[in-house]
């Protein structure tokens, strides 16, 4: 019998059972589908990780090491190259691997499987079916651990991190970047990602145009970009052509929860992840979940954190920590989500963080919350706030305690 | 007056760099985008993040980077050095893969274990 088993060892299930161990739990267990510990940390070869937990900038396999390094000498057991096939309420965990099929019990489990990236059929990209139409992901994948290169002319859909990084990447190695191309009219990246990465190697980012042809029978040979009106219609007339034999898609990550649906775990629509409570419990009492599983992040630091969150709440389930009912954290259209959607009563936590996403770019603005009487029990004063940077806020308890009843998180430009 | 964004963490702070007054920057939260708005105006600096061929163990590709910011100018050239570089395993991470890059001062270094 475990007393806690992670599922997946990428840097969710990596700091969850540090913490655990940390926390003075005796029987954990990571369980991880690759051959190593890490996820897609290994293929995060650029810097950016590490200022959050560790006060230094570092790599993705840097920050990994960090980790495994911390890991090595403890009672955490790991299996690697185990595939989770089924989890349940009775915290039972079937895994397969070379050495069969078995079941192990749990006390607690920890969701910790991150996310896989929107592919070229969630858009319906028109155009032929040539080769060299790959995520941005799995093309990072190649050129990172495989060692190879995707492609010599590339245009890039969307303008999420990993595509951002992707073509930087490719342009050191060689290839032209002809263009980085975005529906929205800003970009989903972080805005550092876009100096660093566009602007330093002087890569045109188109805002508000899509890809409206890839041509090409055998390999992609060229793409049609255009204009997009405020209702994302390609406008006639604006059309502009790349000869290019390359397509790299980042528009997009989907938490990745079909354990999660089989153990009847509730998930939010907007998120695409389990709802949780402010301890990263689930709907399903004893089994909680943290990192890119839940909602998508931009920085792993902020996944560890997360991750830790996770290791303290199971830690206070096995000691037996029972709660009394809970309030409900809702928000309104321009806050597409606000992580945990729910905190369980009785407060007994100092301060209280609330996540979430905007779905506009805001100016100067004051972030509310408010409890279900309309009375504000706090405001939080922002420059800036952009869809591309996940927001945090953090309530201490004895607001909250002022609330009746649900909150309300929302926004107001001054 | 320049405007640039720092890269020095991902808050991206909005910075103004005012050559005509020492590079003096406002707009930066900490004392990383002061001193990055000076020097990207002076001798604008990056990390080099790469991989190298490695030889005799179970993958092929080793991760490295620069162990500090190199000039921004040098990236092709040292890109182009590196590409030829080749190292057998087992490697650990923090090894020095190839010293003083185009006479920097600065190493470059593994970024993981390979065996």
């Amino acid at each position: 019998m475990f007393d806690v088993i992670i599922i997946g060892g990428g840097p969710a299930g990596l700091a969850a059972a540090k913490k655990c161990y940390d926390e003075g739990l005796e029987k954990i267990l990571i369980v991880e589908r690759d051959t190593q510990l890490g996820g897609i940390l290994n293929q995060c070869i650029h810097t950016g990780f590490g200022l959050g937990v560790f006060k230094e900038e570092l790599s993705g396999p840097e920050f990994a090491h960090k980790y495994i390094e911390m890991l090595r000498d403890t009672r955490v057991e790991v299996m690697l190259d185990t595939m989770v096939l089924e989890i349940n309420r009775d915290k039972e965990v079937t895994v397969i691997n070379g050495n069969g099929y078995q079941k192990l019990q749990a006390k607690a489990i920890i969701l910790a499987m991150g996310c896989r990236e929107r592919s070229r059929g969630a858009i319906a990209t028109p155009g032929s079916r040539g080769a060299g139409v790959y995520t941005a992901g799995a093309a990072q994948r190649y050129i990172n651990i495989d060692g190879y290169m995707v492609g010599k002319r590339v245009v890039i859909l969307g303008s999420g991190d990993i595509g951002l990084i992707m073509a930087r990447r490719m342009t050191l190695e060689g290839a032209e970047v002809l263009a980085c191309v975005e529906i929205n009219p800003y970009s989903g990246g972080l805005p550092r990602n876009i100096v660093q990465c566009l602007n330093d190697f002087n890569i045109p980012l188109y805002l508000s145009h899509t890809i409206t042809k890839i041509e090409g029978e055998n390999r992609v040979e060229r793409v049609t970009i255009a204009k997009v009106d405020e209702h994302f219609q390609p406008i006639e007339g604006t059309e502009i052509v790349f000869d290019c034999d390359t397509v790299l898609l980042s528009i997009g990550l989907i938490p990745e929860n079909e354990l999660s649906k089989v153990a009847g775990i509730e998930l939010d629509k907007r998120t695409k992840g389990p709802i949780v409570y402010e301890n990263m419990e689930t709907s399903v009492e004893g089994i909680f979940a943290c990192g890119n599983v839940v909602h998508v992040h931009d920085l792993a630091d902020n996944v560890a954190m997360e991750a830790e969150k996770a290791a303290v709440g199971v830690c206070e389930y096995l000691k037996g920590r029972k709660s009394e009912g809970s309030v409900d954290v809702t928000t309104y259209e321009m806050i597409g989500y606000t992580v945990p959607q729910h905190i369980h009563l009785p407060l007994d936590k100092n301060k209280y963080d609330f996540f979430f996403r905007v779905r506009k770019i805001f100016g100067p603005s004051v972030i509310y919350v408010i409890d279900s009487e309309e009375n504000v029990l706090a405001r939080f004063n922002r420059q800036y706030i952009i869809p591309g940077t996940m927001e945090k806020i953090t309530v201490p308890k004895v607001l909250l305690e002022k609330g009746k009843g649900n909150l309300k998180v929302l926004i107001e430009e001054k | 007056m320049t405007e640039l964004i720092c890269i020095g963490c991902p808050r991206g702070c909005h910075l103004h760099v005012d050559e005509e007054n020492d590079y003096k920057v406002t707009g930066n939260s900490c004392n990383i985008g002061a001193e990055y708005g000076r020097n990207e105006l002076i001798n604008p600096t990056r990390t080099l993040t790469t991989t190298i061929r490695l030889s005799g163990g179970n993958h092929h590709s080793l991760p490295v980077r620069s162990a500090h910011p190199i000039p921004k100018k040098l990236l092709f050239e040292a890109m182009e050095v590196l590409n030829h570089r080749e190292v057998k395993a087992p490697v650990k991470c923090g090894d020095v893969v190839y010293a003083d890059i185009l006479n920097t001062g600065i190493d470059i270094v593994a970024t993981r274990d390979l065996d």
